[in-house]
This record gives C-alpha cells, structure tokens and sequence, in this order.
C-alpha cells in the first residue's frame, strides 16, 4: 500500500501475503489430515499438476486469466476505498452480453467481431456496476449490499435470458448458442490471448494508479474521503468512476472467458470467478500488480482440483476451503503485526493530543 | 414520515387480504401463514443486525453465520438422529462465528466489512469442503398446534401450526425489544453504540459488552441457520441460505435499528413474497420462476435506497474503540 | 485536611513520544488545585491514569490512602472520583437522565427504574444548584447545560475528587465565572478539585495551588499570591514569552473577500450562520472572535465551498464563488488552512511531497494534462520542507508520522506557498506547540503583508487580540460587534460573545 513512503527495506507487502499462504495450507493440512489422506501428497499433486510442466504452466495460466481481471475489478474499487462484492455478477453480465455479441453479428471480420464483443462485455460489466455506484454516490446506500445483491439479481436474470430469448433452439440445455469463429479469441504462444490482455490491463492500471492525476483523486479518496473534497476532487465522480472501471474490468473477465474458453454462455461455468476475485485483490494487497502473482496461484490451485481428487481423493472442494484460510490470515492483522515496522509507533501517538 | 409509511402499508395489506378473503378464504389465510415462515429466518437474522450495530460492531456476516450453522445442525441432527440437538448445535456453531467476528472486530479493530466478509467466504468454503449427500434428519421439528389460538377464526390458521423456533423466535424479538429499551443492559449496549467512551468512562466495559452481544448475536444467526435447516425444510444445500442473511440487514435498516420495527419489516418482506408466490400459483399473472426469485433482491435495493440518509444509525457503528485515544 | 490523591512518581510514554515523566502530586479534602500547562504538556495523559483510563508505564497512584489499579476505570470511579472531560463524555441522542445514571441504573428486578432516577436527577440538580431538565436530549442542550449534566454525573457517584479538564474552553467568558463559582462551593463541601487548564485568568481566580507541567516534566508547584500570570506562563513555556506578537501596522487596500447575506446550516440541519455579512481587505488580518459553536465552523466552510450555502453569495476579488465546489474557491484564491487538519488538511498515510500538492496536484508545474509530474512533486516537497522548517529527515516521509505542529506546518506551507489572495485560517494552532504557533503566526502575518486578505477563526481570544488588525465578535451565527485592534478590549468581546449586548 505504500509503495511511496521510501521505505526501501520493507518486504512485509511480500513476506505477509507468502505467510498467511503457508500458515492457510498448514491449517489445510490438518484438516486434509483428519480426513485421513496424508497433506503432503495431496499439495504435492495440487503444486506439480499446476507448476510442474509446461502444459500444466498453461492450464493455470488460462485459469488464472480471469482471475486477474476480476481481482483488478476488486483491487481498484478498493483503492477507491469502496469493497466491490458484485465482480461475480458484473462478470457473468459480461459473459452473457459478449456472448450475445459473438453469436449475433455474422460476417465481421476477427479483427473486429473480438473487440467489439469485448466491448460489449467490458459495457454491460459496467452497467450492472453503475446501478451500485449510483446508489453510493447519490444515496449513501453501502456498495456492499448493493453489489451482492446485484450479483443475486443478475445470476437469475441471465438464467432467464439463456433459457428463453437468448436460449439455442431445439436443444434442452439452458445455454446460448456458439460464438460465430470470428468471435473466438485466438492463443498465442500456448497461451490464451486474454492473458496478454489481463497483463496489459493490470500493467495500465498499475501506471494511471501511480502516474495520473486520475489514480491520484482514486487514491485520495480512498485513504481520506473528507481530504479529498477540501482538496477539490469530487467524491461522487470518483465513486462513479472507479465503480465503473471495475465493472468494465470484471465484464472484460467474463468475455475473455466467454470468447477464449467456454464459446457460448452457459450460467454455470463462471460461477466462483467473480468471487475468487476478492481473495486475489485481498492477496495481492490491492495491487494491480500484485493481483498477478495472486492469481495465477489461486488459479493454480483451481487447475488442478479435479487431478488431486482423482490421484489423492481429496474433494476439489478443498480449493474453497484453502482460499478462505488464506484469505482470512491475509488479512488477519496477526501477521502483520510481526512485520510492523518500528516506525509506525511513531504514528500511532498522532491521536495523543491534549 | 414513519407513520405515513407504516399507514399506508397496513392499508395495502388490509386491501391485499380482504380481496383475497373474499376470493377464497383458505388460500388467504394460507398466504398469510406462508408470510409468517418466509418473515421469521428474515427477523431473526435482523436481530443478528440489530444486536450488534446497536452497540457499534457491523455484522456484514450473518449470511456465512446463517449458512454454517444450518449446515452444522443439519448434520448433527442427521448424525445424532436427533433434530433438537441438531438446533444446539447449530445455535453454537452460531455463538463461535459471533465470537470469531469479535475478536477481529474487537481485539484486531480489523475492517469490520471485511471481517464480515471473510466469515461469509469461511462459511462457504467450509460447507462446500463437507458437504456430503445422502444424509437426512428423522424428522424436520414439530410444528405445535396452539391451544384456544388455534381455534380462532381467520387468525387460527394463520397463527398456529409453526414450528417451536417460529414461536420462540417470535417471543425472543419482543424480549430483545423489551431487554433494549427497558433494561441496564441495553441502556448500556446502546450507550456503547452510539458513544463507546461515555460508557468507558462511566466504567462499563466496551470491549466485554460488544463481546458478549456480538457472541450472542451468533448464537441468534445460529438459530436463524437451524430454522432453515431443521424446521422450515429440513434439508440442507451448498449456498441455501440464498442472500437471507444481506436481506436481513435491509430490514435492520428499514426498521430503524429496532427489533419491533426490524419485525415489522420482515413480516412486510415476508407477505410480499407470499403473496407473489400465491400469484403465480394461481396463475394470476404470468411470471417467470427467475423474476420471482428475484423479488426479495430488488426489494432490498429498492428498501436501502428509499431509506438511506433518512435513518440514523448507531453513531460508533463499525469503529472499533480504542482505549487511549479520546 | 486529608490527603485525596497521591501521584507517585507516574511515567508514562506513546512510542517514542514521552508523555508524562516521574511526576508526583497530592491533592487534598477540600483544595482546588490547578494543572497548567500548554497544549501537549501530558496534563490529560496524567489525569487520564488518575481516572483508570490510561495505564502509567511506572509508579503509583493512590486514592484515598489505597493504591489504584492501574487502568481501571471502574475500580476509580467507585473509590469517588469523578471526572468532566474536554470533550463530553454524554450519549448525544439519550436523555439527562440517561446519561446520569449509565453505569450505575437505579432497577428493579434488572428493569431501569427510570421513574426514581428522574427524581435522583431532580434532587442533585437542586442540592448544587445546578438546573437542568430530566427529560432533555443532550444533544439539544447549549453546551455550557451539556456541562452541567456532567458535573451533575460525577457528582451523583458520590464525588469526592472532581477532575475538570479544560472544562473552559468551550464556556463564554460569563459561563467561566458561573463554573468558577460552582467549582468554589463544591470545595467548601469538601470535594477536591484537579482542575486542568492553560489559561492563566482563570488559575489566578480559582485555585488554591498551581501545579505547572511542561514536556511531560512537573516543573513546580505554587499558589496564587506566590506568583504571577507572567511567572507561570514562564514557568508554563520555559522562557519569556512574547505575549504580543510582533507586526507592523497594517496597511489595507481594496476589499478581496466579501461575504453577502450568508445563511448556512449545521450537520444537525439547523441554521448556524444567520444573514451574516463581512468584507476583508487586501493587508490586513480580520479576526472572528466567539465562542465555539456558534457558526464559526459553518462559515469557514462555505466561505471556501465546501459546505453548501443556503442564500447570500461569497465574492473573492470580484468573482462569487460557486457553491458547493472546493475546487472553484480554490482557484479563486482562496486558502484555507482547516480547523481538523487530520481529518481535511492531510491524507496522513500520504507522504510529505504528495500532501504539499493535495489541492494543486492536477496543475502545472505538478502535472502536465492527464500526467502527474512526480520530480516536480518531489522537489517541491523539499523546497517546502526546508522552507517552513517541518522537522521531517525528507519530504517523502508519511505526514502521519510527524508530530502535532509539523504537521500544521505542513498544512501552512501548502496553503501560503501559492499565490495569495484570501487565506482563511481556522484554529491554525490548536493542539501546535509553542514553537510552531510562534511560526504559524509570523507566517500569517507575512502573508498578510504580501497583500493578502487574511480572515482568522480562533477559540483563543488571545490569538484574535495579538494577531488581528480588525475584530468581528461572532454570536449565535452572526456577526454582532467590528472594532479594530485599537478599539478592542476584552471584557465587552467576552459580553459580545455570550450573545450579551455590550
């Protein structure tokens, strides 16, 4: 969080988030323990089916693809000081309308049928994210309700969507039809070309936070709302805003999804990823850089639940349980108590007053 | 203001209720006990709310408390083969996610929403690891036919036949109620609320207070979890408790922090989706099943936005107390 | 007479920061003793380890003969002290009643019994002469009732050690004698009286020893014939101090602030500034005197914007300033040095460099367009740094870990190292030590004689007198009296104030 405050030897935004994932899988452990299947060979097949080949390399890699988007969609509301709890919801709006963009328009070359259906995901995201940060601004309503029960309101929307007006025909699955080819986003190099795009999201909006005066209002009104209007930045605007960039973040997640992996909208194939979202933006420290590593971990662990049933008979549920533990030390202060630094005594007495 | 509203919907319901009397009385006094079991895991869960923002802890949690504890009584009643100490169970698996939330709330002076939070992601990750199928409890708790009540006409029906969380649930809000306005205890836990270092130096206990109400408050969302589980359903399954638990804080909001007014609210909650649900029976109009699912959700969108910044609430809500700063 | 209150050899530090070191008083039966000290002295850390809500790092307190738990605040309470904070220890939105009795509610089977703590209430207020009403929320009480409903708390527990800290620094300079007066006729009960305060007048008048502390440290005790308001105010700050501030005499020029049939409400929603009407000139410093609370707060506020205005319009050089819109009075000249600087001057986890540009950071030379230019930001932080001599090793430092002052100091340098047209400093040196008020005052004036039109808000009529060329005495949300410095004097400011006419 302060990545200006010259502090050149402070590793704690590294070290605690490296804690907290080893005290998670300790915890882990012992439950898998009590499960009666030894801890040790059931991480061993979770870590080298997801890091140990090249092929396995990419498999999280594409998992952790959305991963990313909906942690940045996490991460820069957070910085806004706002906890955006409706990623799910914006993702899934997005899947379903980039996937209405895919199969619709017939005949646009590739070059401009992905970005317009990615636009169209990365839109509708933010519509869904509007109405939340609307009611924030305007009428103090907390975004966190507001967002969870958007993500409700959504899921149930786009079920009614996919199995009438947006149903494929002739067929009983409650599903849209297939994206046209050109649609479908390419790989390159192995890896999904949503990946590439995640890293250059994250990359821009690690450099607006840090080099803008747009990333400097965000900032500002995240860390001190009152300072922020004697400073002149709009709070409202800044609300809207930073809302409606997650939401086009998140959308953007449902459509590389949507455009790159499953080809149609399916309502349950996205479920969770808007959620894993919060775990990554928490992990990552609210960074847009550090939403990266948090994700590809995460999706790590996500790629290779199915294999560590097969192998150890571990229910892949465990991922659920490991990235709740995780998140709960992250964000436990009991760690990050050991790394605090001396200085931030100092600070402590600026409330000791007469 | 608040007159005006409670006015006009009793209006409205009183309107609702003779149309549908008038057009079959059976099906009217069905909807209105149908109301009562959609409201109580609603009110109970408010209570959740009430208890702990009114002496300044933000319980954004009591979805996850709600969920874990219907999943630890639904199988300890199945395990036990004993439905009533399932419900104990579940009512301390309750008091342990209050206890959980206290502590970070009150001795890490953690974000109290993401505190929140982290129960809610805890609750389903650790119902979704153990879930098991193939488990079933004897029987879902007896509903119990009240005496003299029971016979009374169009009340009757309506009144009778819940189950015991229902009835204790009930006298429980009007307690807590009673325990808030009338008692030292709730002097205090309001004091606590609305200005922590009064009551600190004054020499009640800030720290103890919001412990012992945020435990308790578990035990009630536990309560609310075993009602689901074991008396309105009587199974259990991955995410059942459906956005209740985020509902409830809308109805905390809407009844003004006030567990009469909390109650109040549920119960509106409650007749409206009886009442859709009776439509769409009676194919009245023609819903789809989604929009009807929908309705409790953009109710609760629709209740915060009306009300917000037209109620107060607890002044020291979601701040944690710190002893030497004043 | 017996011995109360024994302090023995008390420390206590935050951090690094020592707030009170080996310090050892008595209070006895009967006897008001005063504590004097400036702003960050530790007279309320001390007090608070009296009152159990602060623990002593080392040494004792005894009451009554027996030692005290440290950080007990019950355990305290039931051995008969009592205490009346700065800032009021009262529920706001709960009765007279209810806050009296919190902590100790007369019931029944567990029931308050609300009816015989009204009569309790009613007895108390009647023994000492102390009116108030039962039934009355507190947060619709004047504040000088709202302090009367604590005395009235701290004495229905049986007080026999009152504890007063600043209690006058929210009191009309006649609300000060009343209290002065109530505090005498609890002492001749036999209640002890630790009475804290940093105003000499009063300490003169009241006490019956003076304990001085400064920089944590008891520096001594006396009593008012052994001393002076000269020799304790030396004792207080540990030099001779500059009771005036010196200035040249002002020259004003044309009229750069003009404020119009200005109303505006309160956060409750109640009218706090009432058609109020005031022009300042280029060069000169007009100060608003007045009673806190009395619309001073709401003024500031939307002279610079940030506070919507209900009707009247505010004019800077010409141009009214639109509502509701920080950033357009920004731009129109105005500076505005805030009275809670945690709470709008800084972003504390910000650094130094970032909280010197918080209101121009989106203009050149510190951005250019959309892009921020963080040399320029950095560079200037140093130069201001050094230039406002803020006690920070670098400007890239957060703000959150200076002290008090540098803090204000930083604030200053932001809003008087731009172009000058209207500065608007509210408070500037609240809660500031000696050294830095000395600096924050030079620099206003300096400001002043660059041509600015300087309006000052201050609680302390002292700054007013010793800084301001013309006075506007500032009463119930309107301005009631101008003079000008020469003109001034302090009793009819002090009438003016308690809304009495001159």
């Amino acid at each position: 969080m302060d990545a200006k405050q010259g502090k050149k030897l402070d590793f704690s935004p590294i070290l605690v988030p490296l804690l907290s994932i080893l005290v998670a899988l300790a915890f882990g452990g012992i439950l898998i323990f009590i499960q009666g299947i030894n801890p040790l060979s059931a991480y061993r097949v979770l870590f080298t089916t997801a890091f140990g080949s090249f092929d396995g390399v990419a498999i999280t890699l594409a998992k952790a693809t959305p991963l990313i988007l909906s942690g940045l969609a996490v991460a820069i509301c957070l910085r806004a000081g706002l906890f955006n709890i409706g990623a799910q919801g914006q993702l899934i709006s997005g899947a379903l309308a980039s996937a209405w963009a895919g199969y619709t328009f017939v005949g646009l070359p590739a070059l401009v049928h992905i970005p317009l259906a990615l636009i169209f995901g990365a839109f509708f995201g933010a519509l869904v994210a509007l109405v939340a940060a609307v009611l924030k601004a305007y009428r103090g309503v907390h975004e966190v309700i507001t967002t969870i029960m958007l993500n409700s309101i959504v899921i149930a929307l786009s079920d009614y969507l996919t199995s009438n007006p947006f149903k494929e025909p002739d067929q009983p699955l409650t599903r849209t039809p297939k994206i046209q080819e050109s649609a479908r986003m390419p790989d390159l190099l192995g890896l999904p070309l949503g990946f590439f795009l995640a890293i250059g999201l994250s990359i821009t909006l690690w450099w607006i936070m840090r080099n803008t005066t747009t990333g400097f209002s965000i900032e500002t009104i995240g860390r001190n709302k009152n300072a922020g209007w004697y400073a002149g930045i709009s709070v409202k605007k800044t609300i809207m805003l930073s809302m409606l960039i997650g939401g086009a973040v998140a959308g953007v997640a449902g459509a590389v999804e949507t455009l790159s992996i499953i080809g149609r909208f399916e309502p349950a194939f996205n479920a969770g990823l808007g959620f894993d979202g919060i775990t990554v933006a928490l992990l990552g420290r609210a960074n847009p850089l550090g939403v990266i590593p948090a994700a590809i971990l995460i999706g790590g662990m996500r790629a290779s639940g199915s294999t560590m049933q097969f192998e150890v008979g571990v229910a892949p549920e465990l991922v659920d349980l490991l990235l709740a533990l995780i998140l709960f030390f992250v964000t436990a202060p009991l760690l990050a108590k050991f790394f605090k630094n001396r200085k931030e005594n100092v600070a402590m007495t600026s409330g000791w007053s007469n | 203001m608040k007159l005006r509203t409670s006015h006009y919907l009793i209006i409205a319901f009183l309107a609702a209720f003779t149309y549908f009397y008038s057009k079959d009385g059976l099906v009217a006094t069905s909807v209105l006990y149908t109301a009562i079991q959609f409201a109580l895991p609603l009110a109970l869960a408010a209570m959740v709310g009430v208890m702990c923002e009114r002496t300044g802890v933000v319980n954004i949690g009591i979805e996850g408390t709600m969920l874990i504890s219907a999943f630890t009584a639904f199988f300890a009643g199945a395990i036990l083969k004993n439905t009533v100490q399932g419900m104990l169970v579940g009512v301390f698996t309750g008091a342990m996610m209050g206890l959980l939330l206290a502590l970070m709330a009150v001795n890490w002076k953690m974000d109290q929403i993401i505190a929140g939070v982290i129960i809610n992601i805890l609750a389903a990750g650790i119902t979704s690891f153990y879930y098991r199928q193939n488990y079933s409890i004897p029987s879902t708790l007896d509903p119990i036919d009240l005496p003299v009540i029971g016979a009374w006409p169009i009340l009757g029906p309506v009144l009778s036949f819940h189950g015991p969380i229902t009835y204790f649930g009930i006298f429980f809000i009007l307690g807590l109620w009673f325990a808030l306005y009338k008692t030292s205890w709730g002097l205090r836990s309001r004091a606590v609320g609305e200005h922590p270092s009064s009551a600190d130096t004054a020499g009640v206990s800030v720290s103890r207070l919001r412990y012992l109400n945020v435990t308790a408050a578990g035990a009630v969302g536990g309560l609310a979890g075993s009602y689901l589980a074991l008396e309105a359903v009587g199974i259990f399954e991955r995410g059942f408790t459906a956005g209740k638990g985020f509902t409830a804080l809308a109805i905390m909001i809407f009844g003004r922090w006030n567990p009469l007014g909390a109650l109040a609210a549920a119960l509106f909650f409650g007749l409206t989706q009886a009442v859709t649900n009776q439509l769409m029976i009676d194919e009245v109009v023609e819903i789809p099943p989604q929009f009807i699912n929908m309705l409790p959700y953009i109710l609760t969108i629709v209740v915060l936005a009306i009300s917000a910044g037209k109620v107060r609430p607890p002044a020291a809500e979601g701040i944690p107390y710190e002893k030497e700063k004043s | 007479m017996k011995t109360l209150l024994e302090i023995e050899g008390v420390s206590k530090s935050f951090g690094s920061v020592i707030a009170n070191e080996d310090i050892s008083l008595t209070v006895r039966e009967g006897e008001i003793l005063a504590l004097l000290g400036e702003n960050g002295a530790g007279k309320s850390t001390l007090v608070k380890a009296v009152f159990g809500l602060v623990k002593p790092d080392t040494g004792t307190i005894k009451i009554n003969g027996t030692v005290m738990e440290s950080g007990d605040t019950a355990a305290a309470i039931a051995s008969g002290v009592g205490m009346v904070h700065q800032h009021f220890q009262l529920v706001p939105v709960m009765s007279v009643t209810e806050n009296m009795i919190l902590g100790d509610e007369p019931k029944k089977f567990g029931v308050v019994n609300i009816k015989q703590a009204k009569k309790e209430a009613l007895a108390l207020s009647e023994k000492y002469g102390l009116e108030v009403d039962p039934d009355a929320i507190i947060e619709d009480l004047p504040v000088g009732m709202a302090q009367r409903v604590e005395i009235l708390k701290a004495l229905r527990r049986d007080v026999k050690l009152l504890i007063l800290d600043e209690p006058t620094a929210v009191l009309t300079p006649q609300e000060t004698d009343e209290l002065l007066e109530v505090l005498r006729n609890l002492a001749k009960r036999g209640v002890g009286i630790l009475f804290i305060t940093h105003k000499l007048r009063e300490v003169m008048a009241v006490a019956d020893r003076i304990a001085v502390l400064r920089g944590g440290k008891l520096m001594g005790t006396t009593t008012p014939k052994e001393s002076s308001e000269s020799k304790l105010a030396q004792m207080m700050v540990g030099r001779e101090v500059v009771l005036r501030v010196e200035k040249s005499v002002a020259k004003p020029k044309e009229v750069l602030l003009s404020i119009k049939n200005l109303r505006v409400n309160d956060d409750r929603k109640l009218e706090s500034v009432r058609d109020l009407s005031l022009e300042v000139h280029a060069g000169e410093i007009l100060g608003i005197a007045g009673v806190e609370g009395n619309g001073q707060r709401e003024l500031v506020e939307a002279i610079c914007s940030m506070r919507s205005r209900l009707s009247g319009e505010v004019v800077v050089k010409g141009k009214a300033i639109p509502n509701l819109n920080p950033r357009a009075a920004h731009l129109a000249g105005v500076s505005h040095i805030p009275e809670d600087r945690e709470k709008h001057g800084l972003v504390t986890s910000y650094s130094i460099a970032d909280n010197l540009v918080l209101n121009r950071f989106d203009q050149a030379p510190f951005a250019n367009g959309w892009i921020r230019n963080l040399e320029e930001v950095a560079s200037n932080g140093e130069a201001l740094v050094e230039k406002f001599d803020i006690r920070a090793p670098n400007a890239s430092l957060s703000a959150g870990s200076l002290s008090g002052g540098n803090k204000q100091k930083v604030v200053v340098a932001r809003e008087l190292s731009q172009q000058l047209d209207v500065v608007v400093a509210a408070q500037p040196t609240r809660g500031v030590d000696v050294g830095s008020i000395e600096f924050i005052h030079n620099q206003l004036i300096a400001a002043r004689d660059a041509g600015a039109a300087v309006l000052l808000v201050s609680a302390e009529l002292d700054e007013i007198l010793s800084l301001a060329d013309r006075i506007a005495v500032i009463s119930n949300g309107k301005i009631v009296a101008i003079f000008s410095s020469k003109e001034a004097d302090r009793n009819t400011i002090g009438r003016l104030m308690a809304g009495l006419a001159s």
